[in-house]
Order: C-alpha cells, then sequence, then structure tokens
C-alpha cells in the first residue's frame, strides 16, 4: 500500500542523507521526497511516499524513528489527511488550434499558465499525485517538453498536528 | 574559567568522560590532538599496527568490560581502514566512539591530500555520526557520542574533526556537561506494564518453554536476572553465540548454542516449543533457518530495546519494548504473584514430560553427554576446545576469529560468565580475534586471554604481534591449524563436491614458530594428542609470555550439527558427514 509519512527533522547536516540512506540501505522505495524548512528554523519537515506491504511499512517507519535526527514522524494514510504536490509542465503549444487545447484542458484541471513563449506554455498545476498523473495523461497529445513536480506534501485534517 | 584548544579540549573530554585506553594511529589530521593527548593526557594510548586493529581492541576491551571503547585514527586511509572494525561492532551492537581526523574545514570538498568523507563512509554502521564545524562543539559533542554509543541498543558513534578545530592557537572556555538532553533520542527505560502481564500469564501457561537469550542480555548487564528467572521455573534456556556465558554453560538447564551450528537438543526444543521467550536476541538468520518454518507451534514472546529488533523476522506475539534488565525484573514480579495466587502454575507434569524429552535428546545427540566427532589419529578440534577450558578452568576470557574453530569454541567451551566470549557474530569478520584479546588483556591484566583462531584469520591481522610485543600483552593464541580456509572447505564439501575453489594456501603457510620468534614471543607446535594436555599447560604457565600454539588438527573435520538448508526448519539438521534428523 502507498503510504505517506511525514517527518520534523533535526536540520543538522547529514541528516537528510541519514533518511534516504536507510531506504537504499534496507532496499525500501521512496517514491516521492518533499524537504523543506519550517517556521522552527532548527528543524525541517520532510514528507515521503512509499510502497510497501504492512509489515514493511512497520520496519520502515520503526526505522526512521531509531534515527536520531528524526524528531517526530507521522504516517498520514492512517487518518484522514491533505496531500498536495505541485507540478510545472512546459509543452509545446504552436498555433492556434494546439494552444486553445492546452489552454482548455489546464482550465479543466484548475491549473493555470504561468509561462508563455511563442511556442511553449509552462502550466502549473496543484492536487493530488493522481491528479498530475491524470493531467500528465490528458496532455499526451500536446508534445511534452518537461515535467517537474515538488513530491507530495501532506498534512493531517483537523486538530492533529505535527509539533514537538 | 579554562581555555583550551579544540586537540586540548578532545583530550580533556576523555579523561572527564573516565576513557581508560586510547586505541589509536596517528597521522596529518590528528597531529593537533596527538601533541595535546602528549602533553597533558594521563589516559594511556596504545599504538596498533593497522587502524582495523584499533577498533578490534577497543571493540574486545568493551565486550570484556562493558565499557565504550575509544578509537583515535586519521583522515583518509586511517579512517577507511577502521571501516570494517565499526561495521564489526555495529552489527553485533557495541558501543564504540570513534575519532577520526578530517583535513581542515576550508579544504573539505577539494580533494584534497588524504581526503575522505567519513561521515559519508560510516553512515549505514554507525549508531550516528558527528562533524565538528566549530570548536567550541566539541565538549558537548563528545558527551553526546558517549551518551548515545551507550544507551539504548549500544552501538558505535563517530566524530569526524577538521583539522583546523584542533588548533593549538585558538583557545575557548572548556566545561564537560555533566549530562545531556537529546530532544529527539530517548530510548525505552520501562517495558508496558501490560504487556508484561500477558508475557507472565503466556509463560505460566507453557507446556514446552525455552528462554532463548542473546547477546542484549551480556549488554543489557542482565544475566544474573536471567539465570536466576529460568531456575524458579526450571526453564530450559539456550543462547545465541552471541548471548554465550549470560547463563552458566555448565548448568542443568542449559542446552548450549542454537541456530546453524547450535546444539541438537537446543534447536529441537526451540522447534517444538510452545512458548519461547526471547529476550536480547534478534531472530538472526543463523538461528531461524528458514522463516517460514520456525517453530511452528510457539506463541513468542519478544524482550527487545530496539523495536526494529521486534518483528523484523519473525512476528512476536507479545512485543515488549525496553531493557532487560527493568523487563526481566517486572516479568519475574508478575510471575512470582501469578504464582503466588495459583500455586499450581505452571503445569509441573508437562515440565517434567518436556525435560525427559530434553533429555532423551540430548542423550541421543548431544555433544555434551558422548563423544561425536569422529576417531582419527590426529587431534580433533573439538578436543583442543576440551583442552583449553580444561586448563582455564572455564573461566577465561576467549575471544575468536571466524571459521569453523569459531564453531567448536562456542559449542565446547561451557562459558559460566557473561562477557568471557568475544567474537565476531554479525559481520563474522576474521582478523577480530588477536586483536579483541589484546583489548581484554589491557583490561584485565591478570586473567589468561586465549585467542582461538585459524591459520588463515590470524594472518588477517598478524601484524599485532608487535603491538602485544611494545605493550607486553601476553595473551595466548590458540591456533585450530587445519591448513584450509575450513569454514568455506565444510561448504565446498557439502555444496560443491569438494571442488577447493581458493581456499587452500598450497605451501605458502609462514614456520609460525619462527615467526613467534622474531616478535619476541614464543611459539610451539603440537601435532600428537599425548601432548595436547601438557603443551596447553605449559602455554599458560608462561604467564609473562604471548604463546602461539600451533596445533595441527584433522584438516577433514566438519562442524556438526548444521542446519540442512535452504528450506529447512530448525530441526533439520547434518549431525556426521552421513547423518541428518
Ligand atoms: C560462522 C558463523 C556462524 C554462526 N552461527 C551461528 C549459530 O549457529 N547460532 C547463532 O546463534 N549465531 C550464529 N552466528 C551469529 C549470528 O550471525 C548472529 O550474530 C547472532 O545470532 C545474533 O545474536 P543475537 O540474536 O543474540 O543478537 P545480537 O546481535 O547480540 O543483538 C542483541 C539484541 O539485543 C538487543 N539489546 C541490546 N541491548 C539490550 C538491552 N539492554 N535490553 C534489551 N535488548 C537489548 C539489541 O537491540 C539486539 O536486538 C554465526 C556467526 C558466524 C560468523
Ligand atoms: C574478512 C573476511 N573474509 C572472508 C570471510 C569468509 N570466511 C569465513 S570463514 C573463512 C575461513 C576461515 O579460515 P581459518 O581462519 O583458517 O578458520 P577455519 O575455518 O579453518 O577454522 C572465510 C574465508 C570472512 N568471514 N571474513
Ligand atoms: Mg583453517
Amino acid at each position: 500500500m502507498r503510504r505517506i509519512i511525514s517527518i520534523l527533522l533535526e536540520n543538522e547536516p547529514g541528516a537528510l542523507s541519514r533518511v534516504v540512506g536507510l531506504f537504499s540501505q534496507r532496499g525500501y522505495n521512496i517514491e516521492t521526497l518533499n524537504v523543506a524548512p519550517t517556521e522552527d528554523a532548527t528543524l525541517s519537515r520532510l514528507t515521503l511516499t512509499t510502497i510497501g506491504d504492512d509489515r514493511t511499512i512497520e520496519q520502515i517507519t520503526k526505522q526512521l524513528n531509531k534515527l536520531v535526527d528524526v524528531v517526530k514522524l507521522v504516517d498520514l494514510t492512517e487518518g484522514t489527511h491533505i496531500e498536495r504536490d505541485l507540478m510545472l509542465i512546459k509543452v509545446r503549444a504552436s498555433g492556434g488550434a494546439a494552444r486553445d487545447e492546452v489552454k482548455r484542458t489546464t482550465d479543466i484541471f484548475r491549473g493555470q499558465i504561468v509561462d508563455v513563449g511563442p511556442n511553449v506554455y509552462t502550466i502549473q498545476l496543484v492536487g493530488t499525485g493522481e491528479k498530475l498523473d491524470a493531467f500528465v495523461a490528458a496532455m499526451a497529445e500536446a508534445e511534452i517538453l518537461e515535467v517537474v513536480r515538488s513530491g507530495v506534501a501532506g498534512i493531517a485534517r483537523g486538530e492533529k498536528v505535527l509539533r514537538l | 574559567m579554562e581555555m583550551l584548544s579544540g586537540g586540548e579540549m578532545i583530550a580533556r573530554a576523555l579523561e572527564d568522560e573516565g576513557v581508560e585506553f586510547i586505541f589509536g594511529y596517528p597521522g596529518g589530521a590528528v597531529l593537533h590532538i596527538y601533541d595535546a593527548l602528549f602533553k597533558a593526557s594521563k589516559i594511556p594510548h596504545v599504538l596498533v599496527r593497522h587502524e582495523q586493529a584499533a577498533t578490534h581492541a577497543a571493540d574486545g576491551y568493551t565486550r570484556a568490560t562493558g565499557k565504550p571503547g575509544v578509537v583515535l585514527v586519521t583522515s583518509g586511509p586511517g579512517a577507511t581502514n577502521a571501516v570494517t572494525g565499526i561495521a564489526t561492532a555495529y552489527m553485533d551492537s557495541i558501543p564504540m566512539v570513534v575519532l577520526s581526523g578530517q583535513v581542515a574545514s576550508h579544504l573539505i570538498g577539494e580533494d584534497a591530500f588524504q581526503e575522505c568523507d567519513m561521515v559519508g563512509i560510516s553512515r549505514p554502521i554507525v549508531k550516528h555520526s558527528f562533524m565538528v564545524r566549530k570548536p567550541e562543539d566539541i565538549p558537548g559533542m563528545i558527551k553526546k557520542a558517549f551518551h548515545i554509543a551507550t544507551t539504548g541498543r549500544p552501538g558505535p558513534v563517530v566524530i569526524d574533526i577538521p583539522k583546523d578545530a584542533t588548533r593549538p592557537d585558538a583557545k575557548f572556555e572548556y566545561v564537560y556537561p555533566e549530562a545531556v538532553k537529546i530532544r529527539s533520542y530517548s530510548p525505552a527505560q520501562r517495558g508496558h506494564t501490560g504487556q508484561i502481564k500477558k508475557a507472565a500469564r503466556l509463560l505460566l501457561s507453557a507446556k514446552r518453554p525455552v528462554i532463548y537469550s542473546g547477546g542484549g542480555v551480556v549488554q543489557g548487564e542482565a544475566s544474573g536476572l536471567l539465570t536466576q528467572f529460568a531456575r524458579d521455573l526450571n526453564y530450559p534456556v539456550t543462547n545465541t553465540l552471541m548471548g554465550l556465558g549470560a547463563y552458566p554453560g555448565t548448568d542443568r538447564q542449559f542446552l548450549g548454542m542454537l541456530g546453524m551450528h547450535g546444539l541438537y537438543e537446543a534447536n529441537m526444543a526451540m522447534h517444538h516449543a510452545d512458548v519461547i521467550l526471547a529476550v536480547g536476541a534478534r531472530f538472526d538468520d543463523r538461528v531461524t533457518n528458514t522463516v517460514s518454518k520456525f517453530c511452528p507451534s510457539a506463541k513468542i514472546i519478544h524482550i527487545d530495546i530496539d523495536p526494529t529488533s521486534i518483528s523484523k523476522t519473525v512476528q512476536a506475539d507479545i512485543p515488549i519494548v525496553g531493557p532487560v534488565q527493568s523487563v526481566l525484573a517486572d516479568l519475574a514480579e508478575q510471575v512470582e504473584q501469578m504464582r503466588n495466587k495459583d500455586a499450581e502454575l505452571p503445569d509441573q507434569d508437562a515440565l517434567d514430560r518436556w525435560w525427559q524429552q530434553i533429555d532423551e535428546w540430548r542423550g541421543k545427540h548431544g555433544l555434551w553427554t558422548g563423544r561425536r566427532y569422529g576417531e582419527s589419529d590426529m587431534i580433533m578440534p573439538q578436543q583442543v576446545i576440551e583442552s583449553l577450558s580444561r586448563a582455564t578452568g572455564g573461566n577465561a576470557y576467549v575471544t575468536s576469529d571466524v571459521g569453523q574453530h569459531q564453531m567448536f569454541a562456542a559449542q565446547y567451551y561451557r562459558f559460566n560468565q557473561p562477557r568471557r566470549w568475544i567474537n565476531s557474530g554479525g559481520l563474522g569478520t576474521m582478523g577480530f580475534g588477536l586483536p579483541a584479546a589484546m583489548g581484554a588483556k589491557l583490561a584485565f591484566p591478570d586473567a589468561d586471554v586465549a585467542c582461538v583462531t585459524g591459520e588463515g584469520s590470524i594472518q588477517m591481522n598478524i601484524q599485532e604481534l608487535s603491538t602485544c610485543t611494545q605493550y607486553n600483552l601476553p595473551v595466548k593464541i590458540i591456533n585450530l591449524r587445519n591448513n584450509y580456509l575450513g569454514m568455506v572447505k565444510q561448504w565446498q564439501d557439502m555444496q560443491y563436491e569438494g571442488r577447493y575453489a581458493m581456499s587452500t594456501y598450497e605451501d605458502s603457510l609462514p614456520d609460525f614458530v619462527k615467526l613467534m620468534e622474531a616478535y619476541g614471543h614464543v611459539g610451539m607446535q603440537v601435532r600428537r594428542l599425548d601432548e595436547l594436555d601438557a603443551k596447553m599447560d605449559e602455554a599458560f604457565a608462561m604467564k609473562d609470555k604471548l604463546v602461539f600454539l600451533d596445533i595441527f588438527i584433522d584438516p577433514m573435520e566438519h562442524v556438526y550439527p548444521m542446519h540442512v538448508a535452504p528450506n529447512g526448519s530448525m530441526k533439520d539438521m547434518w549431525l556426521s558427514k552421513n547423518e541428518r534428523t
């Protein structure tokens, strides 16, 4: 099953490589990985998605918790949560018909065209990983030049918080 | 307030931490530290002949004493040479602090002379690592390193120290912290009471119980508690390779080691058990054989301080996360309370039948109830260990290398105390034995220290004979000489139709007697059984000499029992070359 694991990590040199190293060292999958600072300068927030059966996931969370740099960890998929992935996608858009088609699909997905060139559009889209996949599929007719995704960031719904 | 340089702070912090020995080797990146040690430190430094040996010697010291070993090496090759020893300690959960030099901060990343990313290289084989960024952090970092290395599930910690952080001309206020708090690190102190009650109930309902105890009981200083607990219940005990000595080896309730080369009665008892109490043991694949066939009728209680050890390979029915000492004490109390309420517990008739069954297994194929090894006109390796055991009264510190000799020592030396059996189980590092013996001998200069080895393994760190000369370390080296990489040969006999690919040395072995003389030690050959005991006694009588006994044994002997693999269960064993269960 796919899981979203969110971690508060000490903002120390080497901390990220310990997390990433753990996955390769023990043969676990990382599907997406997203790391950025938080409001507390000593902590980063890391969100990763991984796939595994229950036993593997249990080992993954235990192994992560064991890392000295991991301050707190939550498996967001255990409760209701919000997940968002941001995509920037550059597609070939030359000629009226093609440009209209790209624009229409972007609107349907509530994306934004954030950069316009004579022959290309760059589109920004935010949503779940599934939604972004669907958009890429919908763009199949257009010529995709480049895709960048931030990886999933997630947060629990309601009162639940991940903090010190 | 005292003002010290980075190098001086390191020297002082190690003293303040109560360090008894530093095992190391100098080089450019650590010369400021060495100079500070030279000028001010009261801690004896042991100069090894190869950094790998520094880590193994620190490790041997740690296993013998329970105190964390300290290693100091230079950057680049010094650090990489230490890697095997760090990994060895990591796999066996041995606390150790390794200080490695690093090139000056401004050179990092430039492929500077003797630069290597030690934090990166060691990452998968340390419990944690630090890199000094500011010299004023050194005392706190050292305190944290010792704290992390020794608490929870112990393990090695690396501190990488850029040379400029130790400059003699930059001084800082020195205060060694009394204690540390690390917000993201708090190992369990007690087991969960509800789980412990459940475990007590299950244990007392057992009809065919086995206590399976491991290295965690040795490390957690709980062998007294474990022994008392098992005796009160009259339950059989088996130990892993790492757990030997935690329960007295000559006690009636002791079944010997379990696992791939475990005793028949231990493996049979495990396979047929209905309740297994696993304490400080991690269900290693050398123990379980095929996991899906592991102990089919057993409910499993698993006590371990590291949650990742629990249900990693074998699912636990009652997991208890906590230190063995406190959990065993709590468990014993629960068991006593339940027995006070119900004197019928546990079922004594069932237990009697279980012991009858175990004794029958022992009588049939037990290594200690009859001679199980073959006849030959040569010395059998098992006889060497029996002789060693006799000569040392079962009380020596016995280190070993890796191979057949290691297994014979584990099977036949009856360890009655913890911390006497010192070997590399998890990584299986040939070359561990001699430096580990040095560490044990430094810690206990008056005790008998023997290194059981093979002619293959001993050559992996033989240069340490010179260290033994320098520091006067009269250990006894018991070389079980079969003229083969015996364990490799055994597998080749059993699985590759006797094709000995690269497991012989032809005629290239050195004359070990002459070699010993060259280092100022004593070497003796033993070729006949009738001289074995006398030579063994002679060696141990030479208190002040390192003696190397080069004992020519039957080269064709195999270690048995041996699990049938792949697809075997714990009860599937080869008992000799042509007999299996
Ligand atoms: C050639 C060769 C053959 C081998 N054959 C065998 C064999 O036949 N049988 C065998 O048993 N092994 C054998 N081994 C060794 C094997 O590879 C493992 O090293 C060994 O089985 C592990 O022992 P253990 O389970 O006691 O765990 P250890 O590696 O000693 O781990 C200790 C466990 O206890 C926990 N722990 C530590 N401190 C505490 C504490 N204070 N409180 C609670 N828990 C704690 C740790 O978290 C860990 O899970 C062999 C090795 C070699 C090289
Ligand atoms: C550093 C290292 N290299 C290789 C091995 C694989 N190995 C395990 S046992 C063994 C043979 C050991 O030979 P020896 O020391 O003579 O012991 P014997 O088995 O003959 O008693 C080898 C090569 C190992 N365990 N460690
Ligand atoms: Mg050999």
